[in-house]
């Protein structure tokens, strides 16, 4: 079993009429099973509304299954006293980088999770200060979280959830406000972390640039995981990618389209250097 | 335009009062405001005053920054001293016109009021000058600590305090935003009346408050992914720690409070 394991999960939102009444159900989480494991770059790709950031919320136990069961790390997530250290195993990052900063300093804000597991303050301290690090954001620490790019509020969220000393994080969308800059930036703090201290990273997502790097795929539609592999098994399927409204990277539509063309290339080219490779293996053959 | 409002008003330097532990800072202001209340004579003023401008002095803070702070309560000086001086009983009348006298009685008491609100002004004004936010919400959640035994949620009131800090700007920001956005579309905010200037906020209000809510749920959301639940079994980054010179305000303060009453006995 992996850090994070799924078992027909199932959630459903209760619709409510005008005066608060509930009025049927709306099933956002349908017969999901996924098994992740330690250490592993998982990203979970879908439309909007497909039933993606639901999944993430109940890694955190900010959601509970309506039917099912999910466990972080063995520990399943519906039991009141799992509930903290669901919430330590597993860190989250949101969308929107300027609602879940909560200090009006960087380091304080960095310093907020310890502080709330009852960490002692001399470890407060070295925590905070890898975690700046870590993502690069040391010089900025007596900084107010207001000056600071949409990339570095990111980065000061991702140092947040670091400081808890989680062994996985889930993020969100993270990337989804900020420019490309700042996505450039967010996406490469999140693989060195991946990388270096051997975090399990969960991405939600639905660029598809940032899953290229990914060891595992996620593909999901209507609440359902529809599609699921490496990278290049997934994006292989381009057809059935696009039938899921989702838009796979520049160069595979464009490996595609010649493919479609007659072009004996092969599926799922990933990068620009390898649809260089196979182009120049093309051109070169007599 | 709206972005240079600044709420809270310190003054960055690095002076004594400035690294005096939050609390300390509190309870002096206090102190003082209390030794204001008892000053009954000349002799009393004398060493309030001197005792404010030793402060003063001690902040670093320039005397134009303090006085500012008195503009804003000029009208309410203006009419407690108008009352003391025609409302107050006495023998000697000075001045009679009309149904108005003025009486000496009225004339000192007058005076003496004019001079403890402005100390009292400048003396809490002091206080905000040199203690960020943040610190005054830490000594207050600490200083305070006490009240939790009578169920007073004195953490949750500090953790909204600093909560609403943080936001300020940006509420600022998306308010000015709304504002551009809706002047885009041709809403007036700057012609009309009174009434209908408010009404033309309608528009902006509206808006601003249903992105301050779903901030808000989305804030606790993020708060609750890193275990935040109340101030049980919390630790601090930051814990307020008394130092020497702590203990030494506490003393001069306490001298500062027997010497007022001293002075308010004997003469």
């Amino acid at each position: 079993m992996g850090i994070i394991k799924a078992s027909k999960l199932i959630y459903d939102y209760i619709k409510r009429d005008e005066d608060g009444n509930p009025d049927g159900t709306r099933r956002a989480v349908d017969q999901v099973d996924i098994d992740i494991e330690a250490g592993s770059f998982v990203a979970i790709l879908g439309h909007n509304g497909s039933g993606k950031s639901t999944l993430a919320k109940h890694m955190n136990a900010l959601l509970l299954p309506t039917e099912g069961t999910i466990w972080v790390s063995g520990k399943d997530t519906s039991l009141d006293e799992n509930l903290w250290d669901v919430r330590r195993t597993a860190g989250m990052v949101f969308q929107n980088p300027d609602n879940q900063i909560i200090g009006t300093v960087v380091e304080e804000d960095v310093g907020f999770g310890p502080e709330n597991i009852g960490v002692p303050t001399p470890e407060i301290w070295k925590r905070v200060e890898q975690s700046l690090e870590a993502v690069g954001m040391t010089m900025y620490r007596h900084h107010s979280p207001n000056k600071l790019s949409g990339g570095q509020k990111q980065r000061v969220a991702i140092a947040g959830v670091m400081a808890m000393r989680p062994r996985c994080i889930v993020l969100d969308e993270p990337t989804a406000m900020l420019d490309p800059n700042g996505r450039k930036e967010v996406i490469r703090t999140i693989r060195e972390l991946n990388r270096a201290e051997q975090i399990t990273v969960i991405l939600i997502t639905h660029y598809m640039e940032e899953v290229i790097e990914a060891d595992h795929v996620y593909v999901m539609d209507d609440g359902r995981i529809v599609m699921e592999g490496t990278p290049h098994e997934v994006f292989a399927r381009t057809e059935e990618l696009k039938s899921y409204r989702l838009d796979v990277p520049q160069v595979t539509e464009l490996s595609w389209q010649l493919k479609k063309a007659g072009l004996p290339l092969s599926d799922g080219i990933l990068t620009i250097d390898a649809f260089v490779d196979e182009i120049m293996t093309l051109y070169k053959k007599p | 335009m709206i972005r240079d409002i600044t709420i809270g008003q310190y003054y960055q330097t690095d002076s004594l009062l400035h690294r005096l532990d939050p609390r300390t800072k509190l309870v002096g202001t206090l102190v003082f405001i209390v030794s204001l209340f008892i000053a009954g004579n000349w002799l009393c003023y004398a060493l309030a005053a001197v005792w404010l401008a030793g402060m003063i002095r001690l902040s670093r803070v320039p005397l134009s920054f303090i006085v500012r702070g008195l503009k804003a309560v000029m009208i309410l000086l203006l009419i407690s001293v108008g009352f003391n001086l025609f409302l107050t009983n006495g023998e000697t009348v000075l001045v009679r016109f009309w149904i108005f006298r003025i009486t000496l009685e009225g004339l000192r008491q007058a005076f003496f009021m004019a001079l403890r609100l402005i100390f009292l002004i400048m003396g809490s004004s002091l206080m905000t000058l040199t203690t960020t936010p943040n610190q005054l919400t830490d000594g207050l959640e600490t200083g305070l600590g006490f009240l939790k035994k009578i169920r007073v949620p004195i953490h949750e009131i500090a953790m909204m305090m600093s909560i609403a800090l943080r936001f300020i700007p940006i509420l600022i920001e998306e308010t000015d935003k709304i504002m551009k956005a809706q002047m885009a579309r041709g809403a007036d905010f700057e012609t009309g009346n009174l009434i209908e200037r408010a009404k033309a906020l309608v528009p902006i209000l509206v808006p601003l408050f249903i992105s301050a809510f779903r901030r808000a749920t989305d804030l606790a959301m993020a708060m609750e992914a890193r275990c935040y639940h109340g101030g049980e079994a919390r630790t601090r980054m930051k814990p307020l720690v008394y130092e020497t010179r702590d203990r030494m305000t506490y003393l001069a303060f306490a001298a500062y409070l027997a010497a007022m009453i001293a002075l308010n006995r004997i003469f």
